[in-house]
C-alpha cells in the first residue's frame, strides 16, 4: 500500500444523529447522539441487532448518507461537506466491504476487470500496471496463483473466494479506513475464520484501520480489540472487547450473548480433539 | 419402527450441458417417528437437496436417480399426481430458508392458508370462510403471532414473523414430518433464537417428526436429539447430538466443531477448514474429504469408506471407524482403481 499506512488520520464521529422521515409526519431516529473515534490502526467492532442502526453509521462515515446533525470527521476532512471531487478522492482513502459478496459483483465482469478498474479509475494507472497491481492485490487476499484467479467470473468462485476479491476491490486505492459491513455472515462457517484471519492481518501489515460491522460477537471477539454495542440507534455499552464480552454491563449486551449459538454452551470442559490447521488466535 | 426410511437414494442434478451432478449419493437414512434430527454440512454437500428429496419436492434438473424412500410403509419415490398430493395431508412438509420468498407478495397471509387448506380439502369438505379464518388464527397462535396477522401482506411482516408464517403453514396439514431448511439462516441473532425456540416447543408439543438443515452446528446441536454430517453428497456421521462435543469424531465433524468459540472464553481460537469440497461432477474415489484430512492414510485414497460403528453412532472414516468389511478387501479395491 504506497505511502498511504502510515498517515491514517483518527476518524472520529461526533454526537452524529440520523432521522429519516417515516410515515405521516413521524421521523425514524435511526441513529441517536453517536460518537465514537476509531484511532489510526485500530479495530473497532459495532455490534447490534438488525435495526439497531449499524448501517446507517456505516453510510455516514462513507459519505453516502449525512448526518442529521453532528459531524464526521476523517484527519481534519469533514466528511458531511463532501461532495463531487472531493467525496471522490475520500472514497481513495475509505472503502466498504458489503455483506454480500454475490451481489457485490458484477456477474459479467472478471476478477481482473473488477480489480483493475478502481485502479485506472482512482489511481491513474496504466493498463499494464493495473494488471500488475491486480495480481499483487489477488495474492495480498490469498487467491493465488493470481493468473489462474484473475480471468474468472464471480460464479466460477465460492463465497470465501468472492468476499476476498471484494476485499482486495476494497484494497486497490490503498485506504487508509476499511469499514467491512457482516463481511462473514453469508459464508460458510467453514469459510469464515479464513476470511477473519485475513481482515487481521491485513490491518497489522498494512496498517489500515477498521470498523467491522457485525451480529456475530465471536467474530467481533477475534478480530477487533474495542467493541461499540448499538442498540436502537444509542451506544449502549462500549470497551475494550475481550473485557465487555467476558463482563457485560448492559442486559441488551448479555441478551445478544446468550444469542450466540454455541455447542460448548452446556459443555464448559468440551473442546474439539483434533481441529485441523488455520487457526488464528485473538488473546489480547 | 421408523417414520420414514430412506435407502440408497442419490439424487443427481442434470445440466442442459455439461456433466451430471451428483448432489446425493448413496444415502441411507431412518427417523423414528417424534425424532427431532439436524442435517449439518458445508454449502453444496447436498444436506437441502436430500430434504428436497424426503419430502418429494426436487423439481428439475434435480431428480431422483435411484433408491427407495418409505414413509410410513408407503414408498414415496414413485408416488405421482394425486397419490402424492394425498400424503402431504398429514404427510410432509417442508419449511423453506427464507419466508420473505415462500410467500406470495402479492396476496395475506390468510389467503396463503385457504388455499392450503381447500387444495388439500378431502373428498366433500367444504370449507366456510369463517372456518378457515379460525383455523388461519389458531395456527398462527402455534407460532406465537396475533390472528390479526391473517390480513397482513407479507411485505408488512418482519423477516421473524415471515418465517413464523412459513412454519405455521406447513403445520397446516397436520404433517407427521416436517424438514426445516436452513429456517433462522437469513434472521437477526436475537430473532433466530427466538424463531428456533418456537420450533423447538412445537416439536415437544405436537411430537412431529423433525429434521433441521443447516450449516451451523451451534444451532443444530442446541435444538436437536441426533446429528447427521453431510460431504460431499455423502452422509459421513451420524450420532446423538450430546455425544458429539466429546469422544473421538469424523475429522471433518471434528473441524466443523474447529469452527465454534465461546466469545467469552479467555482466549478465543477459531479454526477454519482449509481446501474446497470437491467436485461433485466426478465419481468418488475413495474418502472425499481425504484432501482436506489431517488424519489421511493411504487407504483413504483409494476405498470410499463405509458407515462404520463409532461410539453410540455411525462414522465413515477408515482412521476413526475402521470397518471389518474394508480391511478384508483391500486388493480388490486397489485394482478397482
Amino acid at each position: 500500500m504506497p505511502g498511504e499506512a502510515s498517515t491514517v488520520p483518527p476518524l472520529v464521529v461526533d454526537h452524529a444523529t440520523k432521522a429519516y422521515p417515516g410515515r405521516r409526519r413521524d421521523t425514524v431516529v435511526a441513529v441517536d447522539d453517536v460518537s465514537f473515534t476509531i484511532a489510526p490502526g485500530a479495530a473497532v467492532s459495532l455490534v447490534g441487532a438488525s435495526g439497531s442502526g449499524k448501517s446507517t453509521i456505516a453510510k455516514m462515515i462513507t459519505g453516502l448518507e449525512k448526518p442529521t446533525s453532528g459531524m464526521v470527521t476523517f484527519g481534519d476532512l469533514s466528511v458531511n461537506a463532501l461532495h463531487g471531487g472531493g467525496l471522490r478522492d475520500y472514497h481513495h482513502r475509505v472503502q466498504m466491504v458489503f455483506q454480500d459478496p454475490y451481489g457485490a459483483l458484477n456477474p459479467l465482469h472478471t476478477v481482473e476487470y473488477t480489480l483493475t478498474r478502481p485502479c485506472v479509475n482512482f489511481l491513474g494507472m496504466s493498463a499494464r500496471d493495473a494488471k500488475q497491481r491486480a495480481d499483487e492485490l489477488l495474492e495480498t487476499v490469498g487467491l493465488t496463483p493470481a493468473d489462474q484467479f484473475a480471468p474468472k467470473l464471480p460464479h466460477q468462485l465460492s463465497g470465501g473466494q468472492r468476499q476476498r476479491v471484494v476485499i482486495a476491490r476494497a484494497l486497490a486505492c490503498g485506504p487508509g479506513l476499511i469499514v467491512a459491513d457482516e463481511p462473514v455472515s453469508m459464508l460458510d462457517v467453514s469459510l469464515r475464520a479464513g476470511v477473519l484471519k485475513l481482515l487481521a492481518n491485513l490491518r497489522v501489515d498494512h496498517g489500515l484501520s477498521l470498523l467491522y460491522i457485525t451480529h456475530d460477537l465471536l467474530s467481533a471477539r477475534v478480530v477487533t480489540d474495542e467493541i461499540l454495542v448499538l442498540h436502537g440507534g444509542r451506544i449502549v455499552e462500549r470497551g475494550v472487547t475481550k473485557d465487555v464480552l467476558q463482563h457485560p454491563k448492559d442486559a441488551y449486551t448479555v441478551e445478544l450473548l446468550d444469542a450466540v449459538a454455541n455447542p460448548y454452551a452446556d459443555a464448559p470442559a468440551a473442546a474439539p480433539t483434533a481441529g485441523p490447521v488455520a487457526t488464528s488466535t485473538a488473546g489480547h | 419402527m421408523s417414520l420414514l426410511s430412506a435407502r440408497e437414494v442419490n439424487v443427481a442434478y442434470l445440466p442442459s450441458r455439461g456433466q451430471r451432478i451428483w448432489s446425493v449419493r448413496d444415502v441411507d437414512l431412518d427417523l423414528d417417528e417424534g425424532e427431532f434430527v439436524g442435517l449439518v454440512g458445508e454449502s453444496g454437500c447436498g444436506k437441502s437437496t436430500l430434504g428436497y428429496a424426503l419430502t418429494r419436492m426436487l423439481r428439475p434438473p434435480a431428480r431422483l436417480e435411484s433408491g427407495r424412500i418409505s414413509f410410513d410403509g408407503t414408498d414415496i419415490a414413485t408416488l405421482t399426481g394425486e397419490e402424492l398430493r394425498q400424503q402431504r395431508r398429514n404427510g410432509f412438509a417442508l419449511v423453506l430458508q427464507s419466508g420473505m420468498n415462500a410467500l406470495n407478495p402479492v396476496r395475506n397471509v390468510g389467503h396463503h392458508f385457504a388455499d392450503i387448506l381447500k387444495a388439500h380439502a378431502r373428498e366433500g369438505e367444504q370449507h366456510s370462510k369463517e372456518a378457515m379464518h379460525e383455523r388461519g388464527a389458531e395456527l398462527l397462535g402455534k407460532v406465537e403471532l396475533d390472528a390479526e396477522v391473517l390480513d397482513r401482506y407479507p411485505h408488512e411482516l418482519s423477516g421473524g414473523m415471515r418465517q413464523r408464517v412459513a412454519i405455521a403453514l406447513a403445520l397446516a396439514l397436520e404433517p407427521r414430518l416436517i424438514v426445516f431448511d436452513e429456517p433462522t439462516t437469513a434472521l437477526d441473532v436475537v430473532v433466530q433464537r427466538a424463531v428456533m425456540q418456537t420450533i423447538k416447543d412445537l416439536q415437544r408439543e405436537q411430537k412431529f417428526t423433525a429434521v433441521l438443515i443447516s450449516h451451523d452446528l451451534g444451532v443444530v446441536l442446541e435444538a436437536t436429539q441426533r446429528v447427521l454430517v453431510m460431504y460431499a453428497g455423502r452422509i459421513i456421521e451420524d450420532q446423538p447430538s450430546g455425544d458429539l462435543l466429546t469422544g473421538v469424531h469424523h475429522p471433518y465433524t471434528e473441524a466443523l466443531l474447529g469452527c465454534y468459540g465461546d466469545p467469552r472464553a479467555e482466549t478465543v481460537e477459531l479454526a477454519g477448514i482449509p481446501g474446497s469440497p470437491p467436485d461433485l461432477s466426478l465419481p468418488l474415489v475413495g474418502c472425499a474429504f481425504e484432501p482436506r484430512c489431517p488424519l489421511g492414510i493411504e487407504i483413504c485414497r483409494e476405498v470410499v469408506p463405509p458407515l462404520a460403528p463409532l461410539g453410540r453412532g455411525r462414522a465413515a472414516c477408515h482412521v476413526r471407524a475402521p470397518s471389518a468389511a474394508v480391511v478384508a478387501v483391500p486388493e480388490g479395491a486397489t485394482s478397482a482403481r
